[in-house]
């Protein structure tokens, strides 16, 4: 039965490519086109002359420089959590005492926080830390958040070496951070690469700790940006589908370079 | 979006300790753990707490907050818009749910095959999961724009987001339309880890097509659908950035769901005090909705789909 076709199922497939394609393609299309162009034309129309006009256009309005911005977030959240996160998920397999059973029910139970409902402590804390309107704000409860899941992805890949690995180290005379550094990262290199691409991608993506922990333009993420850009371009449609377009371009990049990552970590959510 | 998953037993979560206790063995000690418990201690489970005691205080956003007792929490329960805000809050969790679960075990179901084109087709199902919510809203607030938008011309579709049935419309499509295929990568995993012996069995019953569907694959994607689910409702409900983005809880109050409530309350009204009460309920809420599917679905369990093989 595996072999006959599924008409139904391949109908509904076809359909759900149209949803999804539809507006990407509408996207795309109008982000090239001039402002009277793309109104003449249905939304479904081939562009007839292309345009760089929007690029430049929200390329002025300091695109550059909320990307960087953006970059900054990602490299150091992705850093940061990775540092933090697997040193805790080797002593949370290998230690014996209870503070790292206990840490690890922590972290379980912190899966389920709402990050949307601490907005207004976190505003006070990195208030009172002094670092409201820095990246630094951003970054550190979008770690914070991170941390469950990329532990839990992490233990459950440390759980699969073998004890006799770490006694061989042991037996060579290797400290528990020779272990780490030479057993436990190796070995789950493949965990590593999904968790640190699925962070990388909520990073990049996030808005509401922007939104809430800064202010100034000089600090602005892109996902912020393009809110102001809706402003900016209220009536340039093809210039907002362009800055649209740009912020999701360096993903559309990892996600061709890195798919299997991005979806390993991406489905680690669900499936532990 | 927020990340759910059923939390385990504990108990089975973790081993219990090696009973060949070498001395000589290299264990790391509690400094590995400390950056990860501080940190999450600081940012994430310290704000739970503090959201708590702040619903009790006057605290305008600036300087230090004051204690007034009861005072928000009597006022919250007076506000006649709470019930309001609420119902709609509840109406889009369940209309979320209601579209995206049927469809994303459909798709997920049909992206596990071995169709021919499968790699190709499932690579663009996913193209959604890139963009950034911020992205996703923005464009399709312009895509619905009576004026420049693909409905314009077109007239019960051309202001979709200026009534409030068609708003809701809109977020639950546009909502749909970012998360179906997170639900779906879920499904797709799930479906692929069915024993194909039970397929093979039904078939050597005479069972087509359907009965398969409804009797092995259902039923053998139940964990799935309760941690797709968990993850759906309990990020339904405090769910922000695509309402705010796309109607910002409009037209009038017809999107104006509880997080939307706690936001402008707090950093455009500047009652943070009273906006913590929002929030607090958000966590009591968001925490009883897990607890109870946990308990209800008899997940807490863990009963393997596998028994009997």
């Amino acid at each position: 039965m595996k072999t006959r076709p599924n008409y139904i199922a391949g109908a509904l497939a076809t359909v759900w490519l149209v949803i999804v394609g539809v507006p990407i393609y509408v996207m795309v299309s109008w982000s090239v086109q001039t402002r009277d162009s793309f109104l003449d034309n249905g939304p479904l129309a081939l562009p007839g002359a292309i345009t760089f006009e929007n690029f430049v256009d929200v390329m002025d309005s300091g695109f550059m420089r909320y990307m960087l911005n953006t970059a900054i977030v990602t490299a150091a959240s992705v850093a940061l959590t990775l540092v933090i996160a697997v040193p805790a998920a080797y002593a949370i397999v290998r230690s014996l005492t209870w503070f790292s059973g206990a840490t690890f029910r922590v972290f379980l139970a912190g899966l389920a926080i709402p990050a949307q409902a601490t907005i207004i402590p976190l505003y006070l804390i990195i208030n009172r830390m002094q670092l409201y309107d820095s990246l630094t704000a951003v970054i550190l409860p979008t770690v914070a958040f991170g941390l469950p899941l990329v532990i839990l992805v992490l233990v459950g890949s440390l759980r699969d070496v073998s004890n006799e690995l770490y006694d061989a180290m042991t037996v060579d005379g290797a400290g528990p951070f020779r272990i780490m550094w030479q057993l436990v990262i190796p070995m789950s290199k493949g965990a590593i690469a999904a968790v640190g691409t699925y962070t990388a991608l909520g990073a990049w993506n996030q808005f509401l700790f922007p939104l809430i922990l800064t202010q100034d333009p000089s600090m602005r993420v892109l996902t912020l940006s393009l809110t102001s850009f809706k402003q900016e371009f209220q009536i340039n449609v093809p210039g907002m589908m362009m800055a649209v377009m740009l912020t999701a371009l360096p993903v559309f990049v990892l996600y061709l370079v890195a798919r299997r990552w991005l979806i390993a970590g991406l489905a680690g959510m669900g499936s532990k | 979006m927020v990340v759910i998953t059923e939390a385990p037993a504990p108990a089975r979560a973790v081993p219990p300790p090696v009973p060949r206790r070498s001395k000589r063995v290299s264990r790391p000690n509690a400094l590995y753990l400390l950056p990860a418990v501080l940190f999450f201690g600081l940012f994430a489970a310290f704000p739970l707490v503090l959201v708590v005691y702040l619903s009790f205080t006057d605290w305008s956003g600036v300087g230090t907050p004051g204690f007034i007792g009861a005072e928000n929490w009597i006022r919250l329960f007076r506000q006649d818009a709470l019930w309001e805000i609420t119902s709609v809050t509840l109406l889009l969790t369940a209309l979320f749910w209601a579209t995206q679960t049927p469809l994303s075990i459909l798709l997920g179901v049909w992206a596990a095959g071995k169709q021919r084109n499968r790699a190709v087709l499932s690579a663009l199902f996913f193209l959604p999961l890139l963009l950034s919510t911020a992205a996703i809203a923005l464009l399709f607030n312009r895509l619905f724009d009576p004026y420049v938008g693909i409905g314009r011309g077109l007239e019960p579709f051309r202001n979709i987001l200026g009534t409030a049935s068609g708003a809701i419309t809109a977020i639950v499509i546009v909502v749909g339309w970012q998360f179906i295929p997170f639900h779906t990568l879920l499904y797709q995993a799930a479906a692929r880890n069915i024993p194909n012996v039970l397929y093979d069995a039904a078939t050597v019953d005479g069972a087509g097509r359907w009965h398969a569907f409804w009797y092995i694959t259902l039923p053998q994607l139940k964990n799935t659908i309760i941690t797709s689910s968990t993850i759906s409702i309990v990020g339904s409900l405090t769910y922000f950035e695509t309402i705010f983005l796309m109607t910002n809880g409009g037209p009038g109050t017809a999107t104006r769901t509880l997080p939307l409530e706690m936001y402008f309350r707090s950093f455009r009204a500047y009652e943070f005090g009273y906006a913590s009460t929002i929030a607090s309920v958000l966590v009591i809420v968001a925490t009883a909705v897990s607890l109870i599917i946990v308990r209800f679905s008899g997940f807490g369990k863990m009963d393997s789909t596998l028994e009997g093989l």
